[in-house]
């Protein structure tokens, strides 16, 4: 009877255990549970200890039992365990959640300033298509800025660029890249040439939101023995799609500049709205981008090269008034003002 | 210039859409900037590429009106009431123009007058406001009448900026007929460049047109009988210097008129731009508009009187320095050598070219008019026109370049518009001194030349077709083409120079569009590198990377602005003769100077500032015309060392070592070698914060902490502003490009601490080299981490402490190697700098 009362005591006892077990809400009960139950002085323990007392056909029965009833309590407990780890993972991670529309920690980045980035994005386009830098002093000779690009003194054309003369009168700041047509193709005569001018340029205006004193020219020059008009018009617009969009088109008209002829005006189909018009382009669907032409002779002579054996051409642009155009720039004072605000954004 | 549609079409019958003549006129070098619409209909399309500007004139809205009858309003003294006729019945309409009140009881006008009329609805510019606002006609009662119609000012109807009564039409007008119909027009606003000198008028731009469209040109006549004696032998010309005054021609008209011109001339006039003033004056400005020639109006009556019992005699020569002229603007004008005058046996009459003196003007009771048309050298009358502030109609144009070929018809055709417009009788002959006359140009052409500039393939015969609709005369000979060039311009030169003009004239001609672009099928120049600009972009890259932000500033500043931080404006500049103000008069010597001045003015902007500059400064040197312009890295950093986030806020301010740290990052960045920092002194740095910046024996910069004395002079907040200057010509060279990469140890490294004690003179500097020493190859790492004074150290002391790292590139070093390095570099200490190990 002695074992049929053992039988029902572990029975009774996997009952109450697995309920107490409900009762083990956080690690500790659940340790406390197990010593309880799974311990030294657990019911289940002392069956095995009273295992001797039991009859001998009784005895494989009885450990049987107390070994399923032990399985089942160490099986319930693991549950249980696992169901509490996860429940303590849910709360720490509701606990750690973050309200991610804080703002981030920002690092202080180092920039450029905006019209260096765009002087480098155009010289690398200019340089992808064969174009090397060339650059030339800011504070030029008349003979230089004037007189050897066909501008002699009193000549119109000179009323189109307002100048800074110096207290020097043979020296002026130059009032365009082109007096860097002189220098190189002094340097390079008789070679070949195909070279980017870059650089600042000064102009005698009163500063506004449309004029400045100081602005940064690109100028191109190319001088070989084949170079014609068709040229012009065919390498600049590789470079307009190559630098506002490959199905962007370009309009070439007549212009005036006195160190080319023929001269054109390029025009660029309006990058901001496709043509279509918009503010930008005053509802014409075209910006008005550089001035070109085929070298003038006598700007080819003061080279050094025979007009006779080598043309060439040339063109020019303003990059800060690419930056505007793209950028939407409302006021050109923000380039030298450098409001970090503006400079901010680029 | 302005060029009337109406206008252009006595030339060219050009029958094109508005936006399409915009285009031909910007296709052949006269780039519109806006078409002013005086009625006609604007383009319906926007997508023409033209601004549109002016008033349409709707043909249900505004009609030619006849007024029958006008009528005092009876309780507005200033109101008539008119009886008129739009074509489609009499009404009564309220008028309050002061230039028909003498209409006024009249009863039924025997001659009814013709105005402009518009009906309700009707938009129109508000004649009463300055500028030009549009208003609509509404119907409305004013004095107890109702209105709703209204007769037109000029103004209203956006002819000009007349508003003194309404615009009174010719008798001819047909009443009811649409006024667009009758007067509408374009006016296209051209911008004349230099080389189209020639077409600062309406006959050139029809030519142009006329090429362009390969139109006829159409040959006006102005014919008129010379029935008065001749004036050969009335008058007398003598040219001193032909190089100045190439032709001086005169007419005679005597017993003119002047009276208002006619209603179509005025119309024309104002839409050019200019005012009518009387027949007379009208005629010669009418002239210089079509034919692009100015004309002077002289009273005869005052030559002769000026000449007394003699004949007139008109000479030309220079001003003599200082002389004075008093002119039509009745201002006392002094003059100098590089001006010419038309003078007589007495003085001076005009400025030649430029503008007419006070005392030999026509005026409105003049009768004899002796009619001036001349060439004149434009060089002279730029630098006249430029000297005297004076831009006037015809110094513009003279100052550009006639052909003196022109004048002749100039001249003819002035005479026959003054006695048309006045009346009068024309002397028979002219008196014409032609003293230089001009030989125009002939360039040879070939196919060859063709093709070698515009890269198209043109016969001698194509070329000749397309020049002859400029009026070039063509003469082939064998392979060549002789190009002369009409006499109506002055822009093509001679030989090479000549060549190039065609091929402009060819190109415009041909159609820029039809010529095929092409890519550059030619030889390649041999490489070229500009090293430094290379170095300067890798320069900004490196600094960029450490977070500076670049800034670009003026090259203008002025020796005061400069004195505000360096404390004394250098003796020399690139002074400038004409600044635009005084405060940037020079080209900037010191490249810090315009850092700081971005650094006051952003200082409040933000908790930190980063800021530097590459560019050039000027630095005169005697004996040489351009100045040196070195490049200089400037830069200025302030503020908190961290910014400031919602949950992080730590402090300190961007001192000296933040600078020193982006200098040497900066240096190493750059792969420079061997850069030291010596105690140095600026009178604009702190006397203790200043370190001068060496490569080898070269001193390349400076770097430090602004002084306080003159921190004062700028607007700033109480943090440090730490400064740093560097000529990049010293710097820069100094980049190895190809420099070596070592090598990684695959053995670990041992890590310890070592701090010791040293005297407070010993620099960081001397200590790092004497562990350096003592430590050897396998020293792979040496870090400060602490220094520490205090009473543990003793008064007069620092400990300095280091974490060391020992490595070899061969071997796990073990314990006793450690120590074996250590007890070298401790002995080395304290033998070379007497410093102990810190118990």
């Amino acid at each position: 009877m002695a074992d049929l009362n053992l039988f029902e005591a572990l029975a009774v006892f996997e009952i109450e255990s697995l309920k107490a077990l409900d009762d083990a809400l956080d690690e500790g009960s659940l340790q406390q549970w197990k010593t309880q139950r799974l311990g030294k002085t657990s019911v289940v323990q002392q069956v095995f200890s009273k295992m001797k007392e039991a009859s001998k056909e009784d005895r494989p029965k009885l450990g049987q039992a107390a070994n399923k009833v032990r399985q089942h309590l160490e099986e319930a407990m693991e549950a249980r365990h696992a169901a509490l780890h996860e429940k303590a993972l849910a709360a720490s991670l509701e606990r750690e959640k973050l309200d991610i529309t804080l703002p981030g920690r920002r690092p202080n980045p180092g920039r450029m300033h905006p019209a260096t980035q765009n002087m480098r994005e155009i010289l690398d386009v200019l340089a992808h298509m064969g174009f090397q830098t060339f650059r030339t002093p800011e504070v030029e000779t008349d003979e230089y800025n004037f007189e050897l690009l066909n501008i002699p003194h009193y000549h119109p054309a000179r009323d189109m660029q307002d100048t800074f003369y110096t207290t020097d009168p043979n020296v002026v700041l130059r009032t365009h890249t082109s007096p860097g047509q002189i220098h190189s193709m002094r340097k390079f005569a008789p070679n070949p040439i195909r070279v980017a001018l870059p650089g600042m340029c000064f102009r005698y205006e009163q500063i506004s939101a449309r004029h400045e004193i100081q602005f940064n020219q690109i100028e191109l020059l190319v001088v070989g023995h084949n170079i014609t008009f068709g040229d012009v018009k065919g390498t600049l617009d590789d470079f307009a799609k190559r630098m506002f969009g490959e199905n962007v088109r370009t309009r070439f008209r007549p212009s005036y500049f006195p160190f080319t002829e023929p001269s054109a005006e390029m025009d660029v189909e309006c990058f901001l709205c496709g043509g279509k018009g918009c503010n930008m382009c005053k509802d014409s669907g075209w910006l008005e981008i550089l001035g070109c032409g085929m070298i003038h002779p006598v700007v080819l002579q003061n080279g050094g090269y025979d007009p006779n054996e080598f043309s060439g051409w040339a063109a020019g642009m303003g990059p800060e008034r690419i930056t505007i155009l793209r950028h939407h720039v409302d006021d050109i004072r923000n380039f030298w003002g450098n409001d970090i605000r503006f400079l901010e954004q680029f | 210039m302005n060029i009337p549609l109406s206008w252009l079409k006595d030339y060219v019958d050009v029958n094109l859409p508005l936006e399409e003549i915009a285009r031909v006129l910007t296709m052949s070098g006269l780039e519109v900037d806006e078409v002013q619409l005086i009625g006609l209909e604007g383009p319906d399309n926007d997508k023409h590429g033209f601004k549109f500007e002016g008033l349409s004139w709707p043909k249900d809205k505004f009609v030619v009106a006849e007024i029958r009858e006008v009528n005092q309003h009876p309780d507005a003294d200033k109101l008539t009431l008119c009886q008129l006729d739009d074509g489609t019945g009499e009404h009564t309409i309220l008028c309050g123009a002061p230039n028909i009140r003498h209409y006024i009881g009249q009863g039924r006008l025997e001659k009814p007058f013709k105005v402009a009329y518009v009906r309700e609805g009707a938009v129109v510019y508000d004649g009463h406001k300055p500028g030009w606002e549009l208003t609509k006609i509404k119907k409305t009662k004013i004095r107890g009448f109702e209105t709703k119609s209204m007769v037109c000012s000029a103004k209203e109807l956006g002819i000009c900026e007349e508003h003194d009564g309404i615009i009174i039409l010719p008798d001819d007008a047909p009443t009811g007929m649409p006024l667009a119909d009758y007067m509408g027009d374009a006016v296209y606003v051209v911008d004349i460049l230099p080389n189209m000198a020639r077409n600062a008028c309406i006959r050139g731009v029809a030519r142009e047109v006329a090429a362009q469209l390969d139109l006829p040109l159409k040959q006006p006549s102005y014919e008129f009988k010379a029935e008065g004696p001749s004036v050969k032998g009335q008058v007398a010309i003598e040219i001193t210097e032909p190089e100045l005054n190439p032709r001086f021609m005169v007419g005679l008209v005597e017993g003119v008129k002047a009276q208002p011109s006619p209603f179509e001339v005025r119309m024309r006039l104002y839409k050019a731009g200019m005012r009518p003033i009387n027949s007379v004056v009208d005629a010669t400005n009418y002239v210089m508009l079509d034919l692009g020639q100015p004309l002077h109006a002289f009273d005869f009556d005052t030559l002769r009187k000026r000449a007394g019992d003699k004949t007139p005699t008109i000479i030309t020569r220079r001003a003599h320095q200082g002389e004075h002229l008093t002119t039509l603007d009745n201002v006392d004008r002094e003059l100098d050598e590089n001006m010419i005058l038309v003078t007589d046996q007495t003085g001076a009459l005009s400025i030649a070219g430029v503008m007419g003196g006070l005392e030999s003007e026509v005026e409105a009771g003049s009768s004899n008019i002796l009619l001036e048309s001349a060439a004149w050298n434009f060089i002279n009358v730029r630098k006249a026109t430029g000297k005297l502030h004076l831009n006037s109609e015809a110094g513009y144009r003279n100052s550009r370049g006639i052909h003196p070929a022109i004048a002749e018809e100039a001249c003819k055709m002035g005479l026959a518009l003054i006695q048309k417009w006045s009346g009068g009788t024309i002397a028979a002959d002219f008196v014409d001194n032609y003293a230089q006359p001009h030989v125009d140009p002939t360039v040879d052409i070939t196919s060859e030349d063709v093709s070698r500039s515009l890269g198209i393939s043109l016969s001698l015969d194509e070329i000749a077709a397309l020049l002859k609709r400029l009026e070039f005369t063509c003469v082939q000979e064998d392979e060549t083409l002789k190009v002369t060039c009409p006499p109506h311009r002055l822009d093509i030169g001679e030989g090479v120079i000549g060549r190039a003009d065609i091929m402009e004239e060819i190109a415009r001609l041909y159609g820029y569009d039809n010529i095929p672009n092409s890519r550059m099928a030619d030889e390649l120049p041999p490489a070229y590198t500009d090293e430094a600009m290379k170095l300067e972009d890798e320069l900004r890259d490196v600094l960029t990377s450490l977070g500076m932000q670049e800034i670009v500033t003026y090259r203008l500043t002025s020796p005061e602005r400069e004195a505000r931080l360096i404390g004394k404006a250098e003796d020399s500049y690139v002074t400038l003769a004409n600044p635009i103000s005084p405060d940037r008069n020079v080209m900037r010597r010191h490249l810090p100077v315009q850092v700081m001045e971005i650094v006051e003015k952003n200082v409040r902007l933000a908790d930190r500032l980063m800021l530097y500059e590459i560019g050039p400064v000027f630095e005169p040197v005697e004996g040489q015309q351009r100045p040196n312009e070195p490049k200089h890295l400037a830069a200025a950093i302030t503020g908190k060392q961290f910014s400031d986030a919602w949950d992080t806020h730590i402090k300190g301010n961007l001192d000296f070592f933040s600078m020193k740290g982006i200098v040497e990052a900066m240096v190493e960045g750059m792969h420079i070698p061997s850069m030291t920092f010596k105690v140095g002194e600026r009178s604009w740095l702190h006397p203790g914060k200043t370190a001068e910046i060496y490569a080898g024996d070269t001193l390349v910069g400076v770097m430090g902490e602004l002084h306080p004395a003159v921190k004062g002079n700028f607007d700033l907040l109480s943090a440090p502003v730490i400064l740093l200057d560097i000529d990049l010509a010293k710097l820069l060279p100094l980049s190895e490009q190809n420099y070596p990469s070592h090598a990684i140890s695959p053995y670990p490294g041992i890590y310890e601490d070592l701090a010791i004690v040293v005297d407070e003179s010993t620099t960081a500097e001397e200590v790092l080299a004497v562990i350096k020493q003592g430590g050897g190859k396998m020293l792979a790492k040496v870090d400060l981490f602490d220094i520490f004074r205090g009473d543990s150290v003793g008064a007069g002391k620092k400990s300095l402490a280091y974490s060391l790292m020992y490595q070899s590139p061969e071997k796990t070093l073990t314990d006793k190697d450690a120590t074996a390095i250590r007890t070298k570099i401790i002995k080395r200490l304290d033998q070379v700098l007497g410093a102990k190990l810190r118990s």
